[in-house]
C-alpha cells in the first residue's frame, strides 16, 4: 500500500466536513419522512420525488429569471421560495389524492400507493424536464475557506448553517407552539385528539406541508452543492434519508437530525477509507453500500433506532 | 339536554347496542350502568362521534348532532373522559391539560381554570412538568378529567372513572365528580362499579347486551332486588 496512514490521518478532518454537509441534506429529508410517521404510521416513499421536484423548479425558476436579466444571487432566492411553495403544493395533493382517501385500510395499501406516486412524480418530472442531466447554476460565488486542515466552500457553509436553522425552527414549531402541540398529541392518541377540537386532517396535511418545505430546501441544497439534477435523482438520496430516519427511531424529530448527521458523517468516512481498509479492493465509489449496510444493520439489531421509544409506541 | 333516541350500533355485523332511548336533564348525573360488553363505551363513543351510527338520534340542547365532526363535539360542548383514560402520555400535564383548552384562546381564563384544576388535584400541580405517561393510573384519571373540564363543557361524559384504580383513589375521584356535579355540571357517568355509580347520581338506566332494561331514580335502583342481584353482588 502507497498511502501511509498518516496521510488517511490528515483527510479525517476534510472527510468530517463532507460528512457533516451531506448529513445535513439528510437530516433535513429525514424529517419529512419522520413527521408524517409519527403521526400517520406511514411511509412516504413519494418524498424522495418532492425534493427531486424541489431542485429541478429551482432551476427552471432562477434559470428564467436570470436569463431576465436578474442577479444570479436574487433569482436563486426567487428559485428557493417557488420550489417551498411547489412542493408544499405537491405534499399537500399527495396526501389529499393520494392517502387520505386510503385511511383506514390495511397498513400495505398505502405503502403501495406510496411507491406509486414516487412512479408517478418520477415520470411526471421526466415529461416536464427531460431525461437529461441539468446543470445548477452556481448561486453563491465560489469562495474556500480552510479550517483545521480541512478546506470547505461558501456553499457548504451556507448548507450547514440553513440547514441547522431550519432545524431549529421546526423544534421550536413543534415544542412551542399550539399547532405542534396539536401534531404531538395527534401522534399519541389521533382520537382523542380529535374529541379536543383538532382536526385530525389539518394536522396531518400540516406534516406533509412542512416536511415537503424541508424536502425544497434540501433540494435546493443538493443542486447548487453537485450542481446537477435529473430527475431520477430523488429515488437514492430519498431511501438514504429514510435510512437515516430509521437509524434515528423513525418518528421521532431528534433522531431524525442525528440519524441524518450521522449517516453522512458514516458514508463520508466509509468511503474515504474504503480503499485503505480493502487494500484498494473498493473504491470511494461504494460509499453508498454504507447508508444501505446501516439500514440492514439497524433493522435487525434496534430496529426502533437509536432514539426510538418501544416498538408500537409512535413518535 | 342530551335525548338520545334510539340509537343503533353495530360492529360489522354485530349489533352493539339495539335501539336505546335515554335523556340527561340539565344539571343531572345519570348513570349508565352494566356488565363488561353490554354496550356502555360504543354508546359513549356513538354520541361524541367517534364511531359511526346504524340508526337512531342524538341531540344536545336542542341540536341533532349525529352528522357533525368529531372535532366539533367539543364545541357543542361536550367534553368525554375515555375509557382507559387516554392522556396523551409524552406531553406533560400541564400539556394535557392545555389540550382540553385546544379550543379557547382566552390565556387568563386558561390559566384560571389551570389553577382550578389544581385545586380539585392538587396532586397535578406537583406533577404539572412531567410526562403524563410516569403518572399512575389513578393520576391519570384525575388529569383526564381535568383535561375534560379545561374545555368548559355544559356536559361531561364519563367512561367508567373508576376502572382499574384503588379504592381510596376511586373515593377521591368520585368526591370530585360529586362537587362539579353540586356546582351545576350536567354528567353521563358510566360505570361498571353500580353501588358507586347509583350513589353519585339522581337517575340511572341499566344496560344489558345492547338494551335498557330498567331505569329510574337511582335511590330506588339502589333498592330494586334485581339490580342488587345482578349489580351488587347480593
Ligand atoms: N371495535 C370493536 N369491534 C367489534 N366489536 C366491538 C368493538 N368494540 C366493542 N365491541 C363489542 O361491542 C360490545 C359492547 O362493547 P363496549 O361498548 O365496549 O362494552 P362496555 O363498555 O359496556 O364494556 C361487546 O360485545 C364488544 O365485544
Ligand atoms: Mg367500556
Amino acid at each position: 500500500m502507497d498511502i501511509s496512514l498518516h496521510q488517511l490521518l490528515q483527510q479525517f478532518p476534510q472527510q468530517v466536513v463532507n460528512g457533516l454537509v451531506q448529513g445535513s441534506i439528510y437530516a433535513l429529508v429525514a424529517l419529512g419522512y419522520t413527521m408524517v410517521y409519527g403521526i400517520m404510521g406511514l411511509i412516504n416513499f413519494a418524498h424522495g420525488e418532492v425534493v427531486m421536484i424541489g431542485t429541478l423548479v429551482a432551476i427552471t425558476v432562477t434559470g428564467l429569471l436570470a436569463a431576465a436579466g436578474m442577479p444570479v444571487g436574487i433569482a436563486g432566492l426567487c428559485g428557493l421560495v417557488i420550489s417551498i411553495l411547489s412542493c408544499m403544493a405537491i405534499g399537500w395533493s399527495l396526501e389529499r389524492v393520494a392517502y387520505r382517501p386510503l385511511r383506514g385500510s390495511p397498513r400495505l395499501t398505502p405503502l403501495i400507493t406510496a411507491i406509486g406516486m414516487s412512479i408517478v412524480l418520477q415520470n411526471l418530472a421526466m415529461i416536464l424536464w427531460g431525461r437529461n442531466y441539468m446543470t445548477f447554476p452556481p448561486l453563491l460565488p465560489k469562495v474556500n475557506f480552510e479550517f483545521a486542515g480541512a478546506y470547505f466552500t461558501l456553499v457548504q457553509v451556507v448548507i450547514v448553517l440553513l440547514s441547522a436553522l431550519m432545524m431549529s425552527g421546526l423544534v421550536l414549531l413543534v415544542y412551542r407552539t399550539k399547532l405542534g402541540m396539536a401534531m404531538r398529541a395527534t401522534a399519541q392518541n389521533p382520537e382523542v385528539a380529535s374529541l379536543m377540537g383538532v382536526n385530525i386532517n389539518r394536522v396531518i396535511s400540516a406534516a406533509f406541508v412542512i416536511g415537503s418545505a424541508l424536502a425544497a430546501v434540501a433540494g435546493v441544497m443538493v443542486g447548487s452543492y453537485y450542481e446537477v439534477a435529473h430527475y431520477q435523482m430523488g429515488f437514492v438520496l430519498g431511501l438514504k434519508a429514510f435510512t437515516a430516519a430509521v437509524l434515528g427511531g423513525i418518528g421521532n424529530l431528534v433522531g431524525a437530525m442525528v440519524g441524518g448527521i450521522l449517516l453522512g458523517l458514516i458514508e463520508a468516512l466509509g468511503a474515504g477509507y474504503i480503499g485503505y481498509f480493502t487494500g484498494d479492493f473498493l473504491g470511494s465509489h461504494y460509499q453508498d453500500i454504507f447508508a444501505f449496510a446501516v439500514l440492514i444493520v439497524v433493522l435487525m439489531f434496534k430496529p426502533s433506532g437509536l432514539f426510538g421509544e418501544k416498538t408500537g409506541d409512535r413518535a | 339536554m342530551l335525548e338520545v333516541t334510539g340509537l343503533r350500533v353495530a360492529y360489522g355485523g354485530i349489533q352493539a347496542v339495539r335501539s336505546i332511548t335515554f335523556h340527561v336533564n340539565e344539571g343531572e348525573t345519570v348513570a349508565l350502568i352494566g356488565a363488561n360488553g353490554a354496550g356502555k363505551t360504543t354508546t359513549l363513543k356513538a354520541i361524541s362521534r367517534m364511531i359511526g351510527i346504524a340508526g337512531g338520534d342524538v341531540h344536545f340542547c336542542g341540536e341533532k348532532i349525529v352528522g357533525i365532526a368529531p372535532h366539533d363535539i367539543i364545541r357543542k360542548g361536550i367534553a368525554l373522559v375515555p375509557e382507559g383514560r387516554g392522556v396523551f402520555p409524552r406531553l406533560t400535564v400541564l400539556e394535557n391539560l392545555r389540550m382540553g383548552a385546544f379550543l379557547r384562546d382566552d390565556k387568563d381564563g386558561i390559566a384560571a381554570d389551570t389553577e382550578r384544576m389544581y385545586g380539585y388535584f392538587p396532586r397535578l400541580k406537583e406533577r404539572a412538568d412531567q410526562l403524563a405517561g410516569t403518572l399512575s393510573g389513578g393520576e391519570q384519571q384525575m388529569l383526564a378529567i381535568a383535561r375534560a373540564l379545561m374545555s368548559r363543557p355544559k356536559m361531561l361524559l364519563l367512561d367508567e372513572p373508576s376502572m382499574g384504580l384503588a379504592p381510596i383513589m376511586v373515593q377521591k375521584i368520585f368526591e370530585v365528580v360529586r362537587n362539579v356535579a353540586a356546582a351545576g355540571m350536567t354528567i353521563l357517568l358510566i360505570e361498571q362499579n353500580a353501588k358507586l355509580a347509583l350513589e353519585s347520581s339522581q337517575r340511572a338506566y341499566v344496560l344489558e347486551s345492547g338494551e335498557i332494561t330498567l331505569n329510574g331514580e337511582s335511590a330506588a335502583l339502589l333498592h330494586d332486588p334485581k339490580v342488587r342481584a345482578a349489580y351488587l353482588g347480593e
